[in-house]
């Protein structure tokens, strides 16, 4: 998959339809996998990477990638075509400057998932798509690739492209997932478990930012938590209500956007099930208002954009003829 | 008139009002003196939809125990569609703050009318008394801002 991808891009370069591409390149260690991008074939040849660890989401580096000079390449998988057509709904992105080829995707690796099964002193990783084999100084171990999948995968909605202007590979479908099953187990705790699994994942924020500078649906140009006076701007782990304000309100400013890609809890250093408060807000969209799905249409209005008369009160209390006799 | 016992537990509510319509309906509950607890801090605001459900949360970090937030009966908004907006934040907010574990009684939308000074009064009545009943607000309150 990876030459045929670098082969396309090099004769796209080469003719002249783009400029630019951008794709990934290894990080530091194999299954650390980086955004680049690369102008030249001999650049591709070099460092243009796609394997089983490429999880990045390209779509929201096009915010600013597109109004540059020049069209450039851009390698979408399934999940990430729902964002790019998010972002393209938001006109966040030139879509005139952007070259979309749909890639399929297997599923990736989560490589946390790997260490976690109690693999120390990794030295490489390689994936062949159904073993993962590992190098590590106490020698050579292989794993199967699904026990090591990322949450996101094995809950995958979607191997169908939403955007393309070209396809690698054979076009998939809208999967029925259990993605929203997490999200029901938590409902039906009582309020106190609910309260202290939270204050258990949510106290362990560092506040480093890293969920609202990845999130493609985070694109304002100036940002809320970027003010000081605010009060979540907290940096140590502290178990105060802040990390909680933040959270609430980062999904909130998601609410109804977010495509659930996952790349929040896939960048958290702390590994914060941030993904489960997006579900719960389109779990919350699809039941109350209808079934959306952030990036599916470019036509439909998202449901906080929109209303209907007979849509449900927030207070279950409420009875409008009551009125003075009311509680 | 209640007596300020000192022990007794008072709720802090902070209750956002719409200016056309719960606003002048609190004020409308005030001319007909009906009581309800002085313990609900109003704040006017030129639509329910004004409120950011950030305001909430920052209400409750600032130590209130209950937030209530107010508006025109749906249909009746000033503005013509504001509170169908409010009506949907809020209730996904409501719901996420119910996921985390925190008392949904905590929370309410009302709406009333100008002319429901005596619905004002009750649902002011009732809220309070709820409040009350669930104590004091542990759980997304700020321990900085506490003043003891």
């Amino acid at each position: 998959m990876q030459t045929t991808l670098i082969d396309r891009a090099k004769s796209l370069l080469v003719d002249g339809t783009v400029i630019r591409v951008i794709g990934w390149k290894k990080g530091e260690s194999d299954w650390d996998i980086t955004p680049a991008v690369f102008t030249t074939p001999n650049e591709l040849d070099a460092g243009f990477v796609y394997d089983d660890f490429c999880g990045t989401n390209l779509s929201k580096y096009l915010v600013p990638q597109s109004r540059k000079e020049g069209k450039i390449l851009v390698f979408l998988k399934p999940c990430d075509t729902y964002s790019f057509n998010q972002l393209l709904k938001e006109h966040r992105i030139l879509r005139e400057n952007v070259y979309v080829i749909g890639i399929p995707c297997e599923g990736k690796i989560d490589p946390e998932a790997v260490q976690a099964q109690g693999i120390d002193g990794i030295t490489s990783m390689t994936s062949d798509g159904i073993t993962v084999t590992v190098q590590t100084l106490y020698g050579e171990k292989t794993i199967a690739k699904d026990s090591v999948l990322a949450e996101r995968c094995r809950n995958c909605k979607s191997r169908k492209h939403v955007v393309y202007d070209e396809l690698i590979g054979a076009e998939g479908e809208v999967l029925d997932s259990h993605r929203f099953d997490m999200v029901e187990k938590i409902e039906a705790m009582t309020p106190d478990e609910r309260y202290a699994f939270w204050r258990g994942e949510l106290s362990r924020c560092i506040r480093c930012n890293a969920c609202r500078n990845v999130c493609p649906a985070c694109t304002c140009e100036k940002c809320i938590f970027d003010n000081d006076n605010l009060g979540t701007a907290n940096k140590a782990p502290s178990d105060s209500f802040e990390e909680n304000m933040f959270h609430i309100i980062r999904a909130f400013h998601v609410a109804g956007r977010c495509t659930d890609c996952g790349e929040c809890s896939r960048v958290c250093p702390q590994g914060i099930p941030l993904h489960l408060l997006n579900r719960k807000f389109i779990k919350d969209v699809n039941t109350l208002y209808g079934k959306y799905q952030a990036g599916d249409d470019l036509e439909a209005r998202a449901p906080l954009n929109t209303f209907d008369k007979n849509d449900a009160e927030p207070s279950i209390k409420y009875t409008k003829n009551e009125g003075a006799t009311n509680g | 008139m209640p007596v300020n016992d000192v022990s007794e537990f008072r709720p802090k509510i902070v209750a956002f009002c719409c200016n056309w319509c719960s606003y002048a309906g609190a004020d409308l509950a005030g001319t007909n003196r009906l009581n309800y607890p002085a313990d609900v801090k109003i704040i006017r605001v030129p639509c329910s939809c004004r409120v950011n459900p950030l305001f909430i949360l920052r209400a409750f970090q600032r130590g209130a125990d209950g937030v209530i937030l107010c508006g025109c009966h749906p249909g009746d908004c000033h503005y013509t569609s504001g509170n169908y907006f409010t009506r949907r934040r809020m209730t996904l907010l409501f719901s996420m703050l119910d996921y985390l574990g925190i008392e949904k009684e905590r929370t309410r939308v009302e709406w009333v009318s100008a002319a429901e000074g005596a619905r004002f009064a009750t649902v002011m009545n009732d809220f309070v008394g709820t409040v009350r009943g669930l104590g004091e607000n542990r759980k997304l309150e700020d321990l900085r801002c506490k003043q003891h």
